[in-house]
């Protein structure tokens, strides 16, 4: 594989995601919602409007929930009020798999963008007659869709560890954010979520050749990370290191076998006699 | 394999694509000689576009084999797509790119070296009129603006072959000609050997050598122009105006004439007839004389491509029913 075609089709992709507002735009809300201000919310309301930790949260509703925490988890949370409990509990906890969002949103919209945008615009055939090999657009295409995905999750990390670190700082008196259960999240299980999500959108954009279709029907992959997120919720599973790299594994093994399949089916032939 | 070169540019043999059940290409073969400007004429759905993607190593052929510049486009493809050039039926440019992007990015595919790709852009741009729009989107064009562009972007890498995919198809007249100049053109002063697909029949008697007609994916007829004319078309065409009017009577009398296959009165004082041979026409005019006809003008008439393609269609269309 010649890497300056990778690279070339890499830069186009990008270079036409840019002027589709449709396209970027929820890459840029979304994450801003949850890195700066649901945070802030959660951290300076209960100062703002001057509640006491027993009226925002009543003793025995946080004891409910640290009952069915890990013990290492739990250790965390030592020496801190019922509110400072719950705000710690939401956004180092309950927030990690929300996280996930990103590369799955990024990935499925820059890659419906690249694979079923370019069969809508009828741009495909121009593409499919220069001498690049199958393998190449395919790998082209899904590093356009996979490298914002990751970087766009990891800068937003970089962000939300900021604000939580400096608007916590009055409250917690120390940097208590990242916590170690956040980077197997971070390292191996958002490359995962990643790379499924284009290998989905793929697969999907072979029958649904529209942008808006091919998105839509992605999306309904967040399934999967609104179930972590009721788990966690709901006291089932707990992100701790050892189950951030099981569920690292399981996207990982899906992610292989979605993409497995999407290359077997992008080739010129099928993209020309299908859809 | 660069020794690939030999005679034909293009050899086909017994061709064939399905669609599922729907045979596109059916045991089509041609050659395309070195400079040569191929017309491949059919109505829509013929199997035009099939057999360019089937040349260019798009589609794997159900059948049969092709060369294009010595490379077999089924195993070749990517080889010889780097030196083919194609301007598919729609530009099929990123709108949201600016010319310049636009072939900066193609040049790169092909593997133009960066400084050569860097002239090639502005050698081009300037070739079809669109240097000082070169950084502007492609939205902002009109439909002729992106053909020539398109047209450019086949051309970027100097291709040993250029298939052109209904060039005009959707311009204006005045886009239209721009873009058959060009066509010309470039086949006048460079020699490039074109594959040029349409269903434009003035287009392809204009700028093509030869010609093949295709309708439902066979071939019905190849041939230069004269000889198809020879080969389908018997006898004769010809004109006759004459000064005072013509009666029913006469006209009938004259259609009846030995050597005279048809005749119709096309405008007042202008017969038009279809006559077996040369050797008709002195007993013709000697009729119209001794009637005290005061004749203007007699003028054999070429006939049409267009009329060579309908009266295959039709011949096509029968057979099939």
């Amino acid at each position: 594989m010649k890497m300056r075609i990778i690279i070339a089709i890499v830069k186009k992709d990008l270079l036409e995601v840019l002027p589709n507002k449709g396209a970027w735009l929820p890459m840029i809300i979304v994450p801003l919602i949850f890195v700066v201000i649901m945070p802030l919310a959660f951290l300076l309301l209960p100062q703002v409007v001057n509640l006491s930790p027993e009226e925002m949260m009543p003793a025995y509703q946080v004891k409910g929930f640290l009952a069915n925490l890990p013990p290492s988890m739990t250790a965390a949370l030592d020496g801190l009020d019922q509110v400072e409990t719950m705000q710690v509990m939401i956004l180092g906890y309950f927030f990690a798999p929300m996280f996930l969002i990103f590369p799955l949103m990024i990935s499925t919209i820059i890659a419906s963008e690249s694979f079923a945008g370019e069969r809508e615009r009828k741009t495909i055939e121009a593409l499919l007659y220069t001498p690049a090999s199958d393998a190449e657009l395919f790998t082209g295409k899904a590093l356009a869709a996979f490298i914002p995905a990751i970087l766009v999750t990891w800068i937003s990390f970089i962000i939300y560890a900021i604000v939580l670190n400096t608007a916590g700082f009055s409250i917690y008196g120390q940097v208590w954010f990242p916590l170690a259960s956040w980077f197997p999240l971070l390292f191996w299980v958002t490359p995962a979520v990643a790379l499924m999500g284009v290998a989905f959108t793929v697969l999907i954009s072979a029958r649904n050749p529209t942008f808006m279709g091919s998105y839509q029907t992605s999306g309904s992959l967040v399934i999967l990370v609104l179930g972590l997120v009721a788990g966690q919720a709901a006291g089932v599973l707990y992100l701790s290191v050892g189950v951030g790299m099981l569920v690292g594994l399981f996207f990982w093994l899906v992610a292989g076998g979605m993409t497995w399949f999407s290359i077997k089916n992008f080739n010129r032939s099928k993209l020309l006699t299908t859809g | 394999m660069n020794g690939h070169m030999q005679a034909e540019v293009i050899t086909a043999r017994e061709l064939g694509f399905s669609y599922g059940s729907r045979k596109a290409v059916n045991g089509l073969s041609f050659t395309v000689q070195p400079g040569e400007v191929v017309g491949l004429l059919g109505p829509n759905g013929a199997g035009k576009t099939t057999t360019v993607r089937l040349l260019n190593g798009l589609l794997p052929p159900s059948a049969g084999s092709a060369r294009v510049l010595g490379y077999d486009p089924a195993t070749e493809g990517e080889n010889l797509r780097k030196q083919t050039g194609v301007l598919t039926e729609t530009p099929a440019l990123y709108e949201r790119l600016t010319a310049r992007q636009n072939l900066q990015f193609f040049g790169e595919m092909a593997e133009l070296p960066q400084p050569e790709l860097k002239t090639r852009i502005e050698e081009v741009l300037t070739l079809f009129d669109l240097q000082e729009r070169g950084d502007e989107r492609v939205s902002t064009y009109s439909k002729g603006m992106k053909q020539r562009l398109a047209l450019g972007r086949a051309l970027l890498h100097n291709p040993g072959v250029l298939f052109l995919d209904e060039p005009t198809s959707g311009l204006d007249p005045e886009a239209s000609l721009q873009v058959m100049e060009l066509i010309d053109s470039l086949r006048r002063q460079n020699g490039h050997t074109v594959l040029l697909c349409t269903h434009n029949l003035f287009e392809a008697q204009r700028l093509c050598d030869r010609v093949l007609i295709m309708n439902s994916g066979r071939l019905l007829a190849a041939g230069r122009l004269d000889d198809l004319r020879k080969q389908l078309l018997q006898g004769l065409r010809l004109n006759i105006r004459i000064l005072e009017a013509f009666s029913a009577e006469k006209l009938a009398e004259l259609g009846k004439m030995s050597g005279v296959n048809s005749l119709k009165p096309v405008q007042d004082g202008l017969l038009q007839l279809d006559i077996e041979a040369e050797a008709t026409i002195p007993g013709i005019v000697k009729y119209l004389v001794e009637n005290g006809l005061s004749i203007l003008e007699v003028q054999p008439v070429q006939q049409s491509l267009e009329e060579i393609y309908f009266t295959l269609q039709r011949e096509a269309e029968g057979a099939t029913l």
